[in-house]
């Protein structure tokens, strides 16, 4: 669609793209609005669940989010050293 | 009946000071007795674009503090006898603005004036929650570029939630003014379009300001532009807008720069 818009009006045709940007984020943001943010309480709560059973460096964990029209991806990348996660969980047992 | 009206945008460097001086200036022009209040604390800058800079004795601060009258901080405009200006404080620390003290500026401006517009400062802090706080209206500012919408959009959520008229349950009335506007490079695509910005923001428009030189010579003078030249196509743009500020329906036109004929023989865009 985008690139239609771009050959009927010539290449330099950006405004589509901005505005379609602009519609999805708006539409997010507008949802969010005086809420605490989503992405945030998704990553302390999934962080807090697994640091209940392995060590975690709070550093080695990587939070992505990929806001789309329809769908969203959120990825949650954690590092886990090895060697020592058994012992942290027979400690926490 | 006295109306409050805030000049916002969220954004910095749209035209939220010029538009003030130009509205302001507009609807004297028209007769009303208005006062622009400049809420930029620390940075004011709506004395220079009037060029009232070198009057200025007392500020809004002073005035929240007691330390000057109401009476003793306005500045009355030179040109135009019932345009007058309440400056900001250059020097002082912006959380010397209380919501009382501001809330007792507006309560008496009210009593003196028709019209009040009070220039916000740029950010969703302080400051621009306190100029949009006792508002009746609001021209929110905006320039068709992608993050000036973004910020347009969260000062009106502000506007429909922080207000003292929001609190309330009442509605602030709302206008989005588009400034800096390239109506050829909007038709080429280049430019988000009226279309797009007000379908994007829900909100609708009070006027649009095009592109000119005539703006930036008008604050070099310290002239608002209506003024400064009242036959230029934002001067016509901004009276428009006042004229619809008031009530009246006035045909929504982009107002074009009268180009001169060798320019127009070569084609040539006004820049």
């Amino acid at each position: 669609m985008m690139n239609l818009l771009r050959l009927i009006n010539g290449r330099n045709a950006s405004a589509p793209v901005a505005r379609e940007r602009l519609q999805i984020l708006l539409a997010h943001e507008r949802g969010l609005r005086g809420q605490p943010d989503l992405l945030e309480l998704l990553r302390a709560e999934i962080l807090a669940v697994v640091s209940r059973h392995v060590a975690i460096d709070p550093e080695k964990v990587v939070v992505r989010m990929d806001r789309g029209k329809h769908v969203s991806t959120l990825e949650v990348d954690i590092e886990v050293p090895n060697g020592v996660q058994r012992s942290i969980a027979a400690v926490g047992a | 009946m006295a109306k409050v009206v805030v000049v916002t945008s969220g954004k910095g460097g749209v035209g939220k000071t010029t538009s003030t001086a130009a509205l302001g200036a507009a609807l004297a022009q028209m007769g009303e007795s208005v006062v622009v209040v400049d809420f930029d604390v620390g940075l004011r800058n709506l004395d220079l674009i009037l060029g009232a800079e070198r009057r200025v004795v007392f500020d809004l601060i002073n005035v929240v503090q007691g330390i000057a009258k109401l009476s003793q901080a306005l500045i009355r405009d030179k040109r135009l006898e019932n345009l007058w200006l309440l400056p900001a404080s250059q020097t002082r620390d912006k959380d010397a603005l209380t919501d009382d003290g501001v809330r007792k500026i507006i309560a008496e401006l009210r009593t003196k004036f028709d019209w009040i517009l009070c220039d916000s400062p740029a950010g969703i802090e302080r400051g621009a929650m306190l100029a949009m706080r006792y508002a009746d209206e609001a021209v929110i500012v905006t320039n068709p570029e992608v993050s000036s919408v973004r910020d347009s959009d969260r000062i009106i959520g502000m506007l429909d939630s922080k207000t003292v008229k929001a609190e309330r349950g009442e509605r602030v009335e709302k206008h989005v003014l588009i400034t800096r506007y390239d109506s050829a490079r909007a038709s080429r695509g280049e430019m988000l379009s009226i279309d797009d910005i007000l379908e994007i923001l829900a909100t609708p428009l009070l006027g649009i300001i095009p592109e000119s030189q005539d703006v930036l010579r008008a604050s070099n003078v310290g002239s608002p532009v209506t003024l400064n030249n009242a036959a230029s196509a934002p001067a016509r743009a901004y009276t428009d807008a006042v004229r619809r500020l008031m009530g009246e329906s006035v045909t929504m036109t982009v107002p074009l720069e009268r180009k001169g004929f060798m320019n127009r023989l070569l084609g040539r865009r006004a820049a």
